[in-house]
């Protein structure tokens, strides 16, 4: 199995420490019963800061599980993971939703805005729980929906809005709390081609203009190759790792 | 930068308030079907509490103006088990009582004027009134120009009468000593008699007028008026009201040709608040005359005793209905806990999104909890006013003026906001621990 050394991360990043820092990681399901079924086996990643990743991988390849770890939903069975040099394995349950907090923004394939809740509340949501005053909140859920270009549909609900504006609006609340961390899950899986394109140059504005690091799980090739690197998945191992174009694509 | 404190807590209380009534707000028809078990708990209970003060409230009134701190000397009849009583000769007339009702007792059974003047020596300032009375029955009176007639209750009365009964003669005076020396056929009759009979703004001192008493025609003199309060029972029409007139004692007596003796009397005792003493002593003072009586004896009882036993009785009542309309109660918040299994269950997959917005697990039980509070408050709300409504209907129907009970209210809502957080919080901590992973992919 190769170490995943060959990346082309600026030489500034490198200087830095890693974003994710993930060794070793081993996931097991149903421990110690007779189901018991390890899922990763031992999967090395590094994501530098200002990164644009791609996970690739067939469905069962363990890429719901890595994005679960990598957005401190679940913690490793074995191994270790720093995010943004937090402990994520030995984190308790209140420190995890701290971090998906402040840390990561998650972007999910079904939008998952909550119902009944203007796009401006549910992008106020984050930073609610985040302890933000109702004042800040609101200022800052206009500015981030204004980037989205979706600034006059503040007071819409989600059954008010389209697939693409959904989804901008669900990135515009990714970023509330500015993450250190973008994590998309096909973020444009139930989306046409035209609006996917709308989503996809949105990201890579974000990566460019604001530097975000984005870690995005897909398994469309054409998109993955969009990023700057490409990591695939296969039966719970990390079998290959090569760069991408790292520019828009057309269609 | 991760701290996760408590602030979140105070932050998002508001929020929390505005997310509830969104989320029943969308659901409205629910919210309203689950809201109407604590509407019908509380409005009943509401209601029966209303009532029932009403009814105590009424009562302790009319007995209050009627003073409370008045003992009722009375002939009683000794039980056949009163071992004062018990003399072989008395079981078999015991039995004729028992089956024939209540006896009344024979002239030579009656208390005495004698008795009381011993009496009034006996116990001298102890006693600031004692107050005698025969009463005369139901009369009818014609009014002036008119084919009307206006009803009385006369009753015979001596001078203490006027400061036990807290009588307020507003003009001309009450019963003097000449008027009972005399037998003379005067009276003291209520302000709003004197309206009804010879019209509004006459002055009735010196009238007089005729009064049919058991097809007996009398003519009284009116010396005396005194401001009438009618009690608690409500009259529709004026003419339904039976005033109460006063005639000197010895007119009465002479006019019913009625035995020099009294069943009962009243007595106000100087100091209120020895009147527990005043009474048994009262009691023992007569027991001495009445050693040899086989069959009567005399007791003394106030109306602080009578109002009390009413009281605790109507009390105890209301609270036994009250707690049977309590088990609805009890219904009602079970019908909100399984509303919010419900919720909870629906909303999965935004419970798992929140999760993974970083919402700690107590921020979804609060926003759970306050989602059943206001079930519960808004509920409680509502069933308080529909339990005014009804109290007060029911009070009104019972001829009774309305008492919503301020303490009822405020523990109603207090006991709502109770149940909403007693019969939300197991649902809100199902939410708090579902694992973000599993409702996320929830469909």
């Amino acid at each position: 199995m190769a170490e995943p050394n060959m990346t082309d991360t600026p030489a500034t990043a490198r200087a830095a420490a890693p974003l994710i820092d993930i060794r070793d990681l081993i996931k097991t399901y149903y421990i110690g019963r007779p189901n018991e079924l390890e899922i990763l086996h031992g999967i090395n990643l590094t994501v530098w800061p200002g990164e644009f990743v791609a996970i690739v991988g067939e469905s069962g390849s363990g890429k719901s599980t890595v994005m679960n770890i990598i957005g401190a939903l679940d913690r490793p069975t074995k191994g270790s993971y720093l995010l943004d040099g937090i402990d994520v394995q030995s984190a308790t349950d209140r420190e995890l939703s701290a971090i998906r907090n402040r840390k990561i923004g998650f972007v999910f394939q079904t939008f998952n805005l909550i119902g009944r809740t203007t796009a401006q509340k549910n992008i106020e949501l984050p930073m609610l729980y985040a302890g933000i005053p109702a004042r800040a909140r609101s200022s800052r859920a206009k500015e981030l929906l204004a980037m989205v270009g979706m600034g006059d549909r503040a007071r819409h609900q989600p059954n008010e809005l389209s697939g693409g504006q959904k989804q901008r609006v669900a990135i515009a609340r990714a970023m509330a709390c500015n993450p250190a961390l973008l994590l998309a899950d096909e973020p444009t899986g139930a989306l046409d081609s035209q609006t996917s394109r709308n989503v996809m140059d949105l990201f890579h504005d974000l990566h460019e203009q604001n530097g975000k690091t984005i870690v995005l799980i897909t398994h469309n090739p054409e998109l993955a190759e969009e990023c700057q690197r490409i990591l695939t998945l296969k039966d719970g191992r990390i079998v290959a790792e090569r760069k991408g174009s790292g520019v828009r694509g057309t269609a | 930068m991760l701290q996760s404190g408590k602030e979140v807590v105070c932050v998002g209380l508001l929020d929390n308030i505005h997310m509830a009534f969104a989320s029943l707000w969308a659901n409205k028809m629910r919210a309203i079907l689950t809201m109407l078990g604590i509407i019908i708990g509380i409005g009943s209970v509401i209601a029966i509490v209303t009532v029932g003060d009403s009814l105590t409230g009424s009562i302790s009134d009319s007995m209050q103006s009627l003073g409370v701190s008045n003992i009722t000397v009375s002939l009683t009849e000794k039980s056949s088990d009163d071992s004062s009583a018990t003399t072989t000769t008395t079981t078999g007339r015991g039995v004729s009582i028992r089956m024939f009702g209540p006896s009344q007792p024979a002239d030579e059974d009656l208390i005495t004027d004698d008795m009381i003047a011993d009496y009034r020596t006996a116990f001298g300032d102890e006693i600031t009134a004692i107050s005698l009375t025969e009463t005369m029955g139901s009369g009818t009176v014609p009014v002036a120009n008119s084919s009307d007639s206006a009803s009385v209750n006369i009753t015979g009365v001596n001078l203490d009468y006027q400061t036990a009964e807290s009588i307020d003669v507003t003009n001309g005076r009450f019963i003097n000593q000449n008027d009972l020396d005399g037998t003379k056929k005067v009276c003291v009759v209520a302000d709003q008699f004197v309206s009804a009979v010879f019209g509004e703004g006459v002055d009735g001192i010196g009238k007089s007028f005729d009064v049919t008493v058991n097809n007996k025609v009398y003519t009284f003199y009116i010396v005396g008026v005194y401001q009438y309060e009618a009690d608690g029972t409500v009259a529709l029409t004026s003419s339904d009201v039976t005033y109460p007139m006063y005639v000197p004692l010895t007119t009465a007596k002479k006019l019913d040709s009625a035995a020099a003796g009294y069943q009962s009397f009243t007595v106000v005792g100087s100091a209120v608040e020895n009147n527990a003493a005043f009474m048994q002593n009262t009691e023992d003072f007569f027991d001495s005359y009445y050693t040899r009586n086989q069959s009567w004896t005399v007791s003394a009882s106030s109306m602080e005793t009578m109002v009390s036993t009413v009281t605790e009785m109507i009390s105890t009542v209301q609270v036994a209905i009250a707690a049977i309309a309590a088990i609805s109660l009890l219904v009602g918040g079970i019908g909100v806990m399984n509303i919010m299994m419900v919720s909870i269950t629906e909303r999965t997959r935004e419970i798992g999104t929140r999760k993974a917005l970083g919402a700690p697990g107590f921020a979804i039980r609060l926003q759970f909890i306050v989602e059943s509070v206001v079930i519960c408050l808004i509920g409680g709300v509502i069933g308080i006013i529909v339990g005014i409504a009804l109290g007060t209907v029911g009070a009104n129907l019972l001829g009774y003026a309305a008492k919503p009970s301020l303490v009822a209210i405020v523990a109603s809502v207090g006991f709502s906001m109770a149940i909403g957080v007693f019969f939300g919080y197991y649902p809100a901590s199902k939410a708090a621990k579902l694992d973000p992973i599993e409702a996320l992919r929830y469909e």
